[in-house]
């Protein structure tokens, strides 16, 4: 027998946070206070997204987890295992296989459906924060809709660097009213955030939660003389070829040899399954033990 | 206390809860759609999905309010037993249950500027829910959806409030719809 609750987190805990996660959906952008729990792993793990999960999941579920778009870091299957542990969830690591996707930094390359759920954990949840330390100033200044200062702190990137430096956590505006911090996700999956799958985003320490429905409005903060740019690696993967993908630059001997390599494992498994290879890619094989 | 009373919660609350939320948490993320609930037997005249939204959202936590027609022993003795949610005036409330003409919309809270989740979620028991009827566009909507809606004025000026305003959940027997306060609503005309 166990002898932990389904999904580890008591009933009224759920309840607090399932309501946090309904007000958040009411208010896309908006981030709604919770009172996070403690959870058993370290801060660090994304335990934000982990109480999320725990609210949102149910035994029917296929739970994917990713971290940095990949689903086998310790990170990753750690919690793949505490949910298939604690709430009898069927798991995977194919993103269309997924009803409920946990995410640290990365959107899956993937077009996400209606039925599809993507869990963020959050760091730091509040846009402003470099800005104004004051929780009290920063709640003031969304209640205002004062986003000026943002706009000054971009617009100091461009006359410094000649473009907006911010290449992770890129601040968007949601619905035309709240600007939010989308994580830190490289501003590469910005457009992505208009998407047809549910939001929802859990930052434990700093214990907020937000949302954004789908087909809700995300627009990635800019000007008329430098708009947005969803930028990456000007490469292809070395391993699918892919030139529409995410991708992480590896170091692969001592002379400094280099190699670019799609960052959403699945997505890049999936293209070499199909036969595509890219420079450095060899075909395909099943692993055989 | 009536054998009534300590019947009709959740069989297995944790999985009749999280299952349910599901069911909840997508009608409010696509306003328009229609979703079936299961799991709670409250007292007439709570319908099984205002059951299902009181057992899976409430708790000492949530003040409810309740109109006169709910009002009753049954349902009061209801609601205490299976949630501790305190019953209390509109003002109070973080849910409220009641048919679309007796809910004193202009009392209950709509949250402040720098809080506006602290707002209430009424849950408004309808004799038809439907996929036609008003149309709806915003966030969660694919273009527009349609749904039957008891009123329309009063859909709007809450959208205006935005974003502060109230939440609504439409129950009519196990069926369940939402309309958060983001949904801009119009009426169609009806021939
Ligand atoms: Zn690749």
């Amino acid at each position: 027998m166990t002898d932990y609750n389904f999904a580890y987190l008591d009933e009224q805990t759920k309840r607090m946070i399932r309501r946090a996660i309904l007000k958040g959906l009411a208010i896309p952008g908006y981030q709604v206070p919770f009172a996070s729990r403690e959870m058993p792993m370290p801060y660090g793990w994304g335990t934000g997204g982990v109480q999320v999960s725990a609210a949102v999941l149910t035994p029917d579920d296929t739970f994917k987890v990713i971290d940095q778009g990949a689903d086998d870091t310790t990170n990753a299957v750690s919690i793949r295992r505490f949910f298939e542990k604690t709430a009898g969830v069927a798991v995977t690591e194919a993103t269309v296989d997924a009803s409920v996707i946990q995410t640290r930094h990365r959107i899956p390359e993937q077009e996400l459906r209606s039925d599809q759920i993507l869990v963020y954990q959050v760091p730091i949840p509040e846009p402003l924060r470099f800005l104004e330390p004051s929780e009290v100033e920063t709640r003031k200044m969304h209640s205002l809709e004062e986003y000026g200062l943002m706009h000054v702190k971009l617009y100091e990137d461009i006359s410094q660097h000649g473009a907006i430096a911010t290449a992770y956590a890129y601040p968007v505006k949601v619905e035309g009213r709240y600007v939010m911090d989308p994580s830190p996700i490289p501003k590469f999956d910005n457009p992505k955030l208009n998407m047809a799958g549910i939001q929802l985003f859990g930052a434990g320490r700093e214990q907020r939660i937000y949302a954004v429905p789908p087909y809700t409005d995300v627009v990635s903060l800019d000007f008329d003389d430098y708009p947005f740019e969803a930028s990456k690696a000007d490469h292809a993967c070395d391993l699918c070829g892919a030139e529409d993908s995410y991708l992480d630059e590896l170091i692969v001997d001592d002379a400094g040899g280099r190699m670019f390599m799609c960052s959403d494992t699945d997505y890049c498994a999936g293209r070499r399954k199909a036969g595509c290879i890219g420079a450095q890619g060899i075909p395909y094989q099943e692993d055989v033990a | 206390m009536q054998a009534t009373t300590l019947e009709g919660g959740f069989g297995n609350a944790p999985l009749d809860s999280a299952r349910a939320f599901r069911q909840i948490m997508t009608a409010v993320a696509q306003p328009g759609i229609i979703n079936d609930v299961v799991g709670a037997t409250p007292p007439a005249p709570l319908s099984v999905a205002a059951g299902v939204v009181l057992l899976t959202l409430c708790d000492p936590d949530t003040p409810v309010f309740l109109t006169p027609e709910f009002d009753t022993d049954d349902v009061r003795a209801w609601i205490t037993f299976h949630t501790s949610a305190p019953l209390v005036d509109a003002a109070k409330a973080s849910f409220a249950v009641g048919s679309w003409g007796d809910l004193p919309i202009a009392d209950f809270a709509i949250g402040t500027s720098e809080y506006p989740d602290r707002s209430a979620t009424l849950i408004v028991e309808v004799a038809l829910l439907n996929p036609e009827g008003a149309e709806l566009r915003g966030p969660g909507i694919k273009g527009k959806a349609t749904l039957s809606l008891p009123d329309t004025a009063a859909f709007q000026e809450n959208a205006a409030l935005f974003p502060l305003g109230l939440d609504f959940v439409f129950t009519c027997q196990n069926r369940l719809a939402a309309l958060p306060r983001t949904t801009k609503v119009n009426a169609i005309k009806v021939s």
